[in-house]
Parts: structure tokens; C-alpha cells; sequence
């Protein structure tokens, strides 16, 4: 009992050095000293806490409201949760405050009004006071800049060390002097563990907002240089060309959108037929023995990750449709859409399998059992009763499936490639929205070029449609399944 | 009484005429046709998966096995160090490809000229010279020696050697020359040239040569970000799970946080690269490539995966344990901790497992920020830039030469095991401690 809560107690301290990681720039040694002056002083709390408790107890534990331990756990959640937050609110904002010192010590004609100088003054700074030289000679005063902010920030960084110290031992001082033997330390306790817990559910929250935020920031940057009429109709993707003048008619996404489509269609041409199959030849003719056996197949099948797909639909399907074209006289593409689509297909059987599977499952016997009173054969009954009764559930798997279609990166960025062609032939090449986002960004862009910011255009279609498709299907399955419950 | 007969006789040839039969079998037939329709379509997936695997073994098998030259070479004391001085900064500039040629030439004497020369050193992977190098740092004595050595020969040679580059096409669209063919020929039948098994492919990092090439560095990056990505998925999504099964309040807020994870679930991995690169390294700054970066954004796509995994396993603990536990006074947190939520630990466990194979097979999200770059360097903590396994295979695939398709291989077939590994523990755990109420 009392471990598993110590446990608890650790957990949150874990979380909170996470995210003190996240806001994290430099590596200040003072930062990593008060992390372990807090963490000392939070278990030191605890053995106080609860030693206190058992002092004032005498004994007779049962004079005390709640057991030692969650005195314990009171004690050391004061003297670790303020100080740590001082730590996060210090470190975010450490960076801004001290800039702003250090240029308001500059010579005023040597700040640029420019927001983009501005930001490149800013970096220089940094780069000077981290020691790194961008190999030209820096202005005096820029060097003395550099010099005032290392300073600062070395002070800032021992006021830290000194103030989160303090804090901690007078967390610590006054939460212990508070222990009595009717302090209501397990609700307090709880109290703040429930803090935490709602805390952690609103991450998801956190995540969409930020996923939303970043795309639609980036992508309306990306519309003031391109207007949306022309990336969502224009019939002309070439972003290399950006650069040189014509950026309005190197961004029209139909291609890009067709290629997207033409590859979805291909993929589900193979997984819906072949996916249904399998799941109704599994919940309705399958001896448990074949049961046994296909499951798991299709289970490997879903689990095998998608850069294993896109080295197979490179290296053995695309050269296989291409031999197999060749001998029917047909011209083929090396990265054909088909042999993506294809494989793309074949991962896809796994999931409509499965959720299928489930659909069908949910359709009542009673309904079957009639069917066949009525003389009707299996397949009969299966075709005219289980699949139109299912057909909600079966609808709403295959938009899932479309949406997981659409999204897929790894296949078509290894077998489709970049070549925006407007066509609907599957043995042309054609590319999709994810291979333009993954070929485009390679993690060291920096975000003022149209074809950088385009990739957040086409982030954001990707994700509305993807969005709408899921929670229709979502709300559809929903529905269905209320209907037989 | 024959009027009956007749209607009798009548009524049951409905059901024996031509016709009735004739659409009795057809039904017949195409419940024969339907059934047969589903287990083609099992076997087609069953195919599918016997042809991949099978692609896979067969291709990456021949990665453990490179060729070496075994030969005796003379640490000549004029290449090394032609001032006979024993500092390791003049060792280390020496001529070993020298050494490499000349023990080479030893063996090929027809080999002559500059072109005869070149011709030999493009049998020899660069990686001999550096060998040789290595030998005489860490030996200096060995200088004016003479040793037999196992250089590790070049891609080509290689894959010569193991069959990929075929021998009946003519030279000029061969890798091989035709001089080098027969020289390979007679030093494979003197032994000089050998396939051994080696474990390189594992145990070296990164290189721009095939012959080089190993996936050390990205199995390390790949345990870094999954050990981020599984320190902060898991408390978090046990919490958010916790809460929102056991405690939360039936009203708007929490049907909007239902409704979100379970769309979450079902963004596009790569729009979480795209979070990434402009939340982590644009806004707050992190450091790229990092597998700190990585694990974050892969535990923000493991998240909606763990809650809901959770959440069924909190769910399918019976509500007779909170009962029992509250009605002897435990408060509804004691309940949770102390009671619900180590009966639902298996399924947790379970549910964490296949979170993490998936997102340790995830390549789209750590593209974009930056996991591609080349790093020969073994990461050393979790801002170093790094790789992981799957973008070491996207990357090796990506390179045109004959060698790096064994590489690429041999990495799925080291992906794959490390899944099948977590999948049978996952599954292991479900049947060992899976109960039934």
C-alpha cells in the first residue's frame, strides 16, 4: 500500500522534469543542482512528515486523522511542487527577460526596426554568447552584448538555485509545522493527486490544440503568399520553380490531390473486397481451427510496420507489375501508383478486416436464425440479411480505412515518388499529399520559403479530411452499434 | 381417388422439376462460389504475407556473410613512417592503402600498371586501409612485420562473390570487370578470397559504404526515444485513464476529451511530424534530431492508444472490488490505487506493449524532424542527434548501390524480431494473468 503511493508521489516529480525538459535551452548546470536539491528535500519531507505524524500519534496511530505516510506525502509535496513551479515559470521565461535587458544596454542605432534583423541580432547574441562564431568579425558592441548576457544569465541561474532552495526548505519548514494529528493530510493528498490526473487528460487536449495551432499558423502564413483559390484549383505543382518569381502558379495542389485519390481508390479496390471476405468467411463459415490460424496471420499482417510495405513495394511488386505490363505491351512507370496502391491495399486488409469482423459480429443470430427458417442458404442469408443489416458499421469501417489510406507516408514515399503528374492511369507515377510533406521538410528548414510553408497547406487539407472522415465514421459506428444493443 | 393421385404427383413435381433442381443447384453453386470468394481471400492475404517475409529473409540472410581477402601484409616501415618516427599523430597519416595494395599485388603479380593497380584497390573495401591503420596504433611494433590479415573486401566484390551480380551479363553493364571476375575466380580457389560470417551488420554504425554499414548507432537511437516515449505515454495516459473511467463527471468537458482521444487516434502519424518541427524545434526550441524530440512526438501518438487500452482495462475490472473496498472505508483514491488499478495492470501492460511496437516501427513523424540525417556517431544522451531503426532502413533503401538492399534486410529482419518479441510478450501476459469475473 505504502509503495504503491510512494510511487505516485515519485510519478509526478518525473513529469514535472519532463517538462521542465521541454522548455529547456542551454545546459545550465545550476538548473540540474536545484532538480536534485528538490528531490532530496521531497524525500527528506516525507521521512519528516511522517516521522512527525508518528511523534504527535505517540503511538496510537488511531488518534490521527489520516496514517503517517500521507503526512509524509503532504510534507514532500510542499517542499518539492512550488519550487518546481518556480523552476518551469523561471526557465520559460529566463530567455525573453534577460534579452530584453540586453538590448535595452544596446546602442540604439544598432537595433533594427525590421522584425527579421531583429530575431537575426538576437541569434547572433546567443551564438556569441554561447561561444559559437558564425566566422565573421562581431561588432564591438555586440560582443559586449554577448558578454552582459552571460553575465546575467549566470546571476539569473544562482538567484534561481538560491530562491528554488528556499523555497523548497520553507515548503518543507511550514507544511511540517502545520502536521497535528487532525490535519487532513490524505485529502489534501488526494486533492492534489487529482490535480494531476485531470492535468494529464488534458493532454490529448493539448496535443489537437497544438497540432491545430501550428498547422493553421504555418499554412495562413503560406496563403498570403499563395492564395487558397489557386493551391486548392490550380493544376500546377512545381516548387522548385518557387524561387524564381512565379509563386503563384507553382503551388495548384490538384495533382497532388488526384494522386492522393487515385492511390486511396487502388488501395481499397484491394483491401474492402478482400478484407470483407475474410472477416465474414471468419465469423461465419470458419471452423474455429481456420480461426486460429487466419487470426493471426492478419494480426502479423496489421503489425508489420509500413517502411517494411514501402521496401516491399519498391524492391518485389513495382519490378512485378512492371515485367508483367512489359509483357503485355503496356508502358509502366518503375513507381508505378498501382504497385503502391497494391501494397498499400494489402496493409489495409488487416484493419477493414477487423473492424468488419466486429460489424458482423454485432448483427443479431435471431436475424440469421430467420433467414434460414425461411430456407435461404448461408450465403444467401449472408448477402441479403448479415451485410445490408450490417452496411452502417461496414460504411463507417471503410471511411476509417480511407482516412488511414490517405494518410499513409512510408509506402508511397518509397514506391510512388514526386512526380506531380495529372492523370488518373495507374501505371503512371503520381505522388500524394504525405510524400510531398515528407520529401519536402527534412527537420532544418527555416519557415520564410513558400515551399517550406506549403508543406503546412497541404498539412492542413490532410488533417481536415482526415478529421471529417473519422468522426463521421466514428458517429456512424457509434449509431450502429446502439441500434442492437 | 385418381384426381388425388394426379394432384399429389402434381404438387411434388414442383419441387422435383427440371427447373426447381436446376435452381437448386445454381444456389448450390453459388454458396460454393461465395465461400470459396473468402478463402481466397484469406489466402491471398496469407500469400501475401509468406511472399514478404520470405523477400525479406532471402534478401537480408546474405548480410551475415562478407567476403575478406586473407592475406599476408608487410607493415612496410617507408609507407608508415617514412621518418621512422613513432608518434602516433605520423602514424596515423601513413600510407595504408599501400599496404592494402602491395599485399593485394603479391597475390594479382599480373596486375600492373596504374590501371592494373586501380583495378585491384577496387576489389578492397576503404574500410582495409583504416584496419591496418587501427593495428599498427594500438601495435606499433608491428611496423617492418609481416601478418596475415583478413581485409574485408568491396561491395562489388562482395556481391560478386554472393551471387547479386550476375556473371552472364556482358562487362559493360557489370559492376565487375571481367579481369576482376577471373581474378575473384582464382583467388576464391586458392582461398585467399572467403565468405565469413560476421556480425558487422549489427554491431558497426552508419557508413556511406555498404560493405560498412551497420545499424548499431540506430538500434541505440531507437532504445533512447523509446525509452522517452515510454516515460512519458505511459504515466500520462494511465492518469488520463484513471481519471476519465474512474472520477470524471459525466457532462460536455469530458465527452469533448472522449471524442478528441478517440480522433487523435486516428491523425495521420505524419501530421504529428508536422507538430513536431513546428511546436518542439521551431517554438520551444529542442534540439533537432534528438531522440528527446523524437520520443515526444511518438509518446503524443502512442497517448490516444494507452488511454484507450486502459480505459478497457479499468473497465473490465469488476465493480464489486470498489464496493467492497469503499465499503471498508477506503477512500474512492485508495480504491483506485490500491485495488482497481493493479488488477487492471496486465491489461495496461498489454495494451502499453503494442502502443510501443507501433510506435517503434514508425517512420513518417521522425522525418520531419530531422531523424534522417547521417550520423556515423553512436548517440551518447538524448540531445545527440540520432536515428532510429525504421528511418535507417527508409535511408539504406534509398541508396542505389547492389549492398545496401542485404543491409536493408537484414535491418527489417532485426525490426521485425524485436516486434515479434513484444508482440509474444504481449501476448504471453494476456494469457498468464488474464482473468475472467
Amino acid at each position: 500500500m505504502l509503495s504503491g503511493l510512494f510511487l505516485i508521489g515519485e510519478r509526478e516529480h518525473m513529469l514535472s522534469d519532463l517538462f521542465f525538459f521541454i522548455g529547456e535551452h542551454g545546459q545550465p548546470m545550476q538548473t540540474t543542482m536545484l532538480l536534485t536539491v528538490i528531490a532530496v528535500l521531497t524525500v527528506v519531507g516525507y521521512f519528516l512528515g511522517r516521522g512527525r505524524a508518528v511523534a504527535i500519534a505517540g503511538g496510537r496511530l488511531s488518534t490521527l486523522h489520516s496514517v503517517p505516510p500521507y503526512h509524509g506525502f503532504f510534507v514532500a509535496l510542499w517542499a518539492g511542487v512550488p519550487a518546481l513551479l518556480l523552476l518551469a515559470v523561471w526557465v520559460s521565461c529566463e530567455g525573453p527577460v534577460i534579452m530584453s535587458l540586453v538590448l535595452a544596454q544596446l546602442p540604439a542605432a544598432l537595433i533594427p526596426t525590421d522584425h527579421q534583423a531583429l530575431t537575426l541580432l538576437q541569434t547572433d547574441i546567443l551564438n556569441l554568447a554561447a561561444g559559437v562564431s558564425n566566422g565573421r568579425e562581431p561588432d564591438p558592441a555586440v560582443a559586449d552584448a554577448a558578454g552582459l548576457y552571460n553575465t546575467l544569465h549566470m546571476v539569473a541561474e544562482s538567484c534561481l538555485l538560491a530562491l528554488g532552495s528556499a523555497l523548497a526548505v520553507a515548503g518543507l519548514t511550514l507544511a511540517r509545522r502545520q502536521i497535528r494529528g487532525d490535519l487532513r493530510a490524505r485529502n489534501r493528498v488526494e486533492a492534489a493527486l487529482n490535480v494531476l490526473l485531470i492535468l494529464c487528460s488534458l493532454v490529448a487536449i493539448l496535443t489537437t490544440v497544438g497540432i491545430v495551432l501550428s498547422l493553421l499558423f504555418q499554412a495562413i502564413q503560406f496563403f498570403t503568399m499563395v492564395p487558397l483559390t489557386d493551391f486548392l484549383f490550380g493544376l500546377h505543382w512545381n516548387p522548385q520553380t518557387a524561387f524564381s518569381g512565379d509563386v503563384k502558379g507553382s503551388f495548384g495542389a490538384v495533382p497532388i490531390f488526384t494522386g492522393t485519390l487515385l492511390i486511396t481508390v487502388i488501395a481499397m479496390v484491394v483491401a474492402v473486397p478482400i478484407g470483407l471476405m475474410s472477416a465474414v468467411y471468419m465469423s461465419e463459415y470458419a471452423a474455429p481451427t481456420v480461426r486460429s490460424v487466419a487470426k493471426p496471420v492478419l494480426e502479423i499482417l496489421a503489425g508489420i510496420p509500413t517502411v517494411v510495405y514501402g521496401f516491399f513495394a519498391a524492391l518485389t511488386m513495382a519490378p512485378v507489375i512492371r515485367d508483367v505490363g512489359t509483357a503485355l505491351g503496356l508502358e509502366v512507370s518503375s513507381q508505378s501508383a498501382l504497385a503502391a496502391g497494391v501494397v498499400m491495399g494489402i496493409m489495409i486488409i488487416p484493419f477493414v478486416s477487423s473492424l468488419s469482423d466486429d460489424v458482423i459480429n454485432a448483427v443479431p443470430q435471431a436475424l440469421r436464425d430467420g433467414s434460414y427458417g425461411l430456407g435461404a442458404t448461408r450465403s444467401e442469408t449472408i448477402r441479403e440479411i448479415v451485410l445490408p443489416a450490417a452496411l452502417p458499421g461496414i460504411v463507417g469501417a471503410v471511411m476509417l480505412a480511407i482516412s488511414r489510406a490517405i494518410g499513409e507516408t512510408m509506402i508511397v514515399a518509397m514506391a510512388a515518388g514526386l512526380a506531380a503528374n495529372l492523370t488518373a492511369n495507374p501505371l503512371a507515377a503520381v505522388t500524394t499529399v504525405t510524400v510531398q510533406i515528407a520529401a519536402t521538410i527534412r527537420g532544418d528548414q527555416e519557415f520564410n520559403s513558400p515551399k517550406t510553408l506549403s508543406v503546412f497547406g497541404l498539412g492542413l487539407v490532410l488533417f481536415i479530411v482526415t478529421l471529417i472522415l473519422n468522426v463521421i465514421a466514428l458517429r456512424v459506428v457509434q449509431k450502429y452499434r446502439e441500434k442492437y444493443d | 381417388m385418381t384426381d388425388l393421385a394426379q394432384e399429389t404427383v402434381l404438387r411434388r413435381s414442383v419441387y422435383k422439376s427440371e427447373a426447381f433442381e436446376a435452381q437448386l443447384r445454381r444456389r448450390y453453386r453459388a454458396e460454393r462460389r461465395f465461400q470459396l470468394a473468402g478463402i481466397a481471400s484469406i489466402a491471398f492475404a496469407a500469400v501475401m504475407l509468406v511472399v514478404l517475409l520470405t523477400t525479406i529473409v532471402l534478401n537480408g540472410y546474405t548480410a551475415f556473410w562478407q567476403s575478406r581477402f586473407d592475406v599476408e601484409v608487410f607493415f612496410d616501415p617507408e609507407a608508415i613512417t617514412p621518418s621512422g618516427s613513432r608518434e602516433p599523430a605520423v602514424l596515423s597519416a601513413g600510407d595504408y592503402p599501400a599496404l592494402v595494395r602491395e599485399a593485394l599485388l603479391a597475390e594479382l603479380p599480373e596486375a600492373t600498371g596504374r590501371d592494373g593497380r586501380r583495378a585491384v584497390m577496387e576489389m578492397v573495401s576503404s574500410a582495409a586501409a583504416y584496419r591496418l591503420r587501427d593495428m599498427v596504433l594500438a601495435h606499433p611494433e608491428l611496423i617492418g612485420t609481416r601478418l596475415k590479415v583478413s581485409l574485408l573486401a568491396s561491395d562489388n566484390t562482395d556481391q560478386f562473390v554472393k551471387g547479386h551480380i550476375p556473371r552472364a551479363v556482358s562487362e559493360d553493364k557489370r559492376k565487375v570487370s571481367d579481369r576482376q571476375v577471373e581474378w575473384i575466380d582464382r583467388l576464391t580457389a586458392r582461398g585467399v578470397l572467403a565468405s565469413h560470417f560476421s556480425l558487422d551488420v549489427l554491431t558497426q554504425s552508419n557508413s556511406r559504404q555498404p560493405e560498412q554499414a551497420g545499424m548499431w548507432g540506430a538500434v541505440i537511437g531507437s532504445v533512447m526515444t523509446m525509452l522517452v516515449t515510454l516515460g512519458m505515454a505511459v504515466p500520462i495516459g494511465v492518469a488520463a485513464a484513471v481519471y476519465l473511467e474512474e472520477f470524471a463527471p459525466k457532462n460536455r468537458w469530458t465527452d469533448i476529451i472522449e471524442v478528441n482521444i478517440n480522433n487523435l487516434a486516428a491523425v495521420p502519424s505524419i501530421v504529428f511530424g508536422l507538430l513536431g518541427l513546428s511546436m518542439f524545434l521551431d517554438f520551444f526550441g529542442m534540439p533537432r534530431s534528438s531522440a528527446l524530440v523524437g520520443g515526444v512526438v511518438l509518446a503524443l501518438m502512442t497517448l490516444p492508444t494507452i488511454i484507450i487500452a486502459s480505459r478497457a482495462a479499468l473497465k473490465a475490472v469488476p465493480p464489486s472490488i470498489r464496493e467492497a473496498a469503499l465499503g471498508i472505508g477506503a477512500s474512492p483514491l485508495q480504491v483506485v490505487i490500491h485495488h482497481v488499478l493493479p488488477l487492471a495492470a496486465p491489461g495496461v501492460l498489454t495494451g502499453t506493449i503494442l502502443g510501443l511496437a507501433r510506435a517503434l516501427g514508425e517512420t513518417a513523424p521522425l522525418l520531419l524532424i530531422g531523424m534522417v540525417a547521417f550520423i556515423v556517431d553512436v548517440p551518447g544522451s538524448l540531445s545527440d542527434p540520432s536515428t532510429v531503426l525504421p528511418v535507417q532502413i527508409f535511408m539504406w533503401a534509398d541508396s542505389p548501390e547492389r549492398g545496401w538492399i542485404e543491409r536493408t534486410s537484414a535491418a527489417i529482419m532485426l525490426l521485425l524480431a524485436f516486434l515479434i518479441v513484444m508482440n509474444a510478450v504481449a501476448v504471453y501476459l494476456r494469457k498468464r494473468f488474464e482473468r475472467r469475473w
